[in-house]
């Protein structure tokens, strides 16, 4: 059975179909959140050298991990908006920029307070942390750029630019540790295996399901509200039972 | 061509381009990105030699050594082929230990000691609990005298 994508492109579809999706992505969120956190700051065992304040790596790298992944989303999204001129991909680019700037703070943010105990800096000019705070101000410039043009659709023109030339920031942030001497240690987490414990592990991997989760209903609503706000003025919105009341 | 078809040969072009761009700037800016320079690069005279910069490495085994005042720290920082002598003024961070990794600024004098005006310890990437360690420490020990 063929699958017409392009009909789920339409805000009129895909208003209500995020409508029904939203309470299923948010209550396994929160249920993986209880799982993850409970299994990283009560079943996993101490790092044998940083003893407690490791267990920071349970936020701090899937939001690392989900900043990288929902910059390529938006960048998509973008793209997209700019090829098929479809109004719900640049919708969906603009959903996801504040969830993505969100990620990206609380990764640099919870790096500076590991930083301070562990390496004995808050902050260092490495190639890892400075492309990551790159990634940040872009996800701000986007939001800006977007903010500062009246007419939408030629904001989205805009912002999709800025969105696709910084897209390669990204494989510059995943990279650098490699490319670069950094202070911010390599990856844990590789193609051929991963260097940590089986429990830490399954926390990790628990709370980065749990964010991805959280990510998409929280874009999926905000992508509903900037539906309404856009469309207000066409009939469909009018006669939404919500809006009627 | 159809004019999306237009529009995305342009995007692929453009990305092209643009990652193309950063790659030769970065490339041409390959030791300022860095953030420290290595023993071995500083005895092929590849870091600076009258300002201040960051050498990397690190901490090797039995020679941190501790002076009288409870302030003054000696090691040597080496990268497996070459060594070279630290003295710091300071607190060193908690992660700070012979055999781990270790960055520090300062300046080499005339004495071909640097000193350092910050020492930042440096993480490895492998998370394991204290008895795997307490295990794999044992492990090499003994593997260490048979031979």
């Amino acid at each position: 059975m063929a699958i017409n994508w392009f009909k789920y492109s339409a805000p009129t579809t895909f208003y209500p179909l995020a409508g029904k999706l939203i309470p299923w992505f948010a209550a396994s969120s929160a249920i993986l959140f209880a799982a993850g956190l409970y299994l990283g700051f009560v079943v996993a065992p101490s790092d044998a050298t940083q003893g407690e304040f490791y267990r920071i790596i349970y936020i701090h790298v899937p939001s690392s991990i989900l900043s990288m992944f929902l910059y390529l989303v938006m960048a998509g999204y973008a793209a997209l908006g700019l090829i098929f001129n479809t109004r719900l991909s640049s919708m969906m680019a603009s959903a996801v920029a504040p969830t993505g700037a969100l990620f990206a703070f609380i990764a640099l943010w919870t790096g500076a307070l590991w930083g301070k105990p562990m390496w004995g800096a808050w902050w260092v000019w490495d190639a890892r942390l400075t492309s990551e705070l790159i990634l940040l101000f872009l996800y701000l410039g986007f939001i800006a750029l977007h903010a500062s043009i009246d007419d939408p659709r030629r904001a989205d023109r805009a912002a999709a630019l800025l969105a696709i030339v910084g897209s390669v920031n990204v494989p510059i942030i995943y990279f650098s540790v490699k490319w670069w001497n950094t202070l911010h240690q390599g990856s844990t987490i590789k193609f051929t295996g991963t260097s940590m414990q089986v429990t830490m592990q399954q926390s990790m991997f628990t709370m980065l399901a749990a964010c991805w989760l959280y990510a998409i209903a929280i874009i999926l609503m905000r992508v509903r509200s900037i539906i309404l706000e856009r469309e207000r003025n066409t009939k469909w919105i009018t006669e939404l039972a919500e809006v009627k009341k | 061509m159809k004019p999306r078809q237009k529009r995305f040969a342009y995007i692929i072009v453009g990305i092209a381009a643009v990652g193309l761009a950063v790659g030769l700037v970065l490339n041409a800016l390959k030791d300022n990105v860095s953030l420290y320079f290595t023993p071995t690069q500083v005895y092929n005279k590849e870091a600076p030699q009258d300002r201040s910069f960051r050498i990397g490495g690190l901490v090797e085994q039995g020679s941190l050594k501790r002076e009288g005042d409870g302030l003054t720290a000696r090691f040597v920082i080496t990268d497996l082929k070459k060594s070279l002598p630290v003295v710091y003024v300071g607190i060193l961070p908690d992660l700070f230990k012979e055999g781990k990794g270790v960055v520090a600024q300062g300046k080499m004098e005339s004495d071909g000691v640097m000193h350092a005006s910050e020492v930042l310890a440096k993480h490895d990437e492998n998370y394991m609990p204290p008895e795997a360690k307490d295990a794999l420490d044992k492990a090499r020990k003994t593997q260490g005298s048979t031979k």
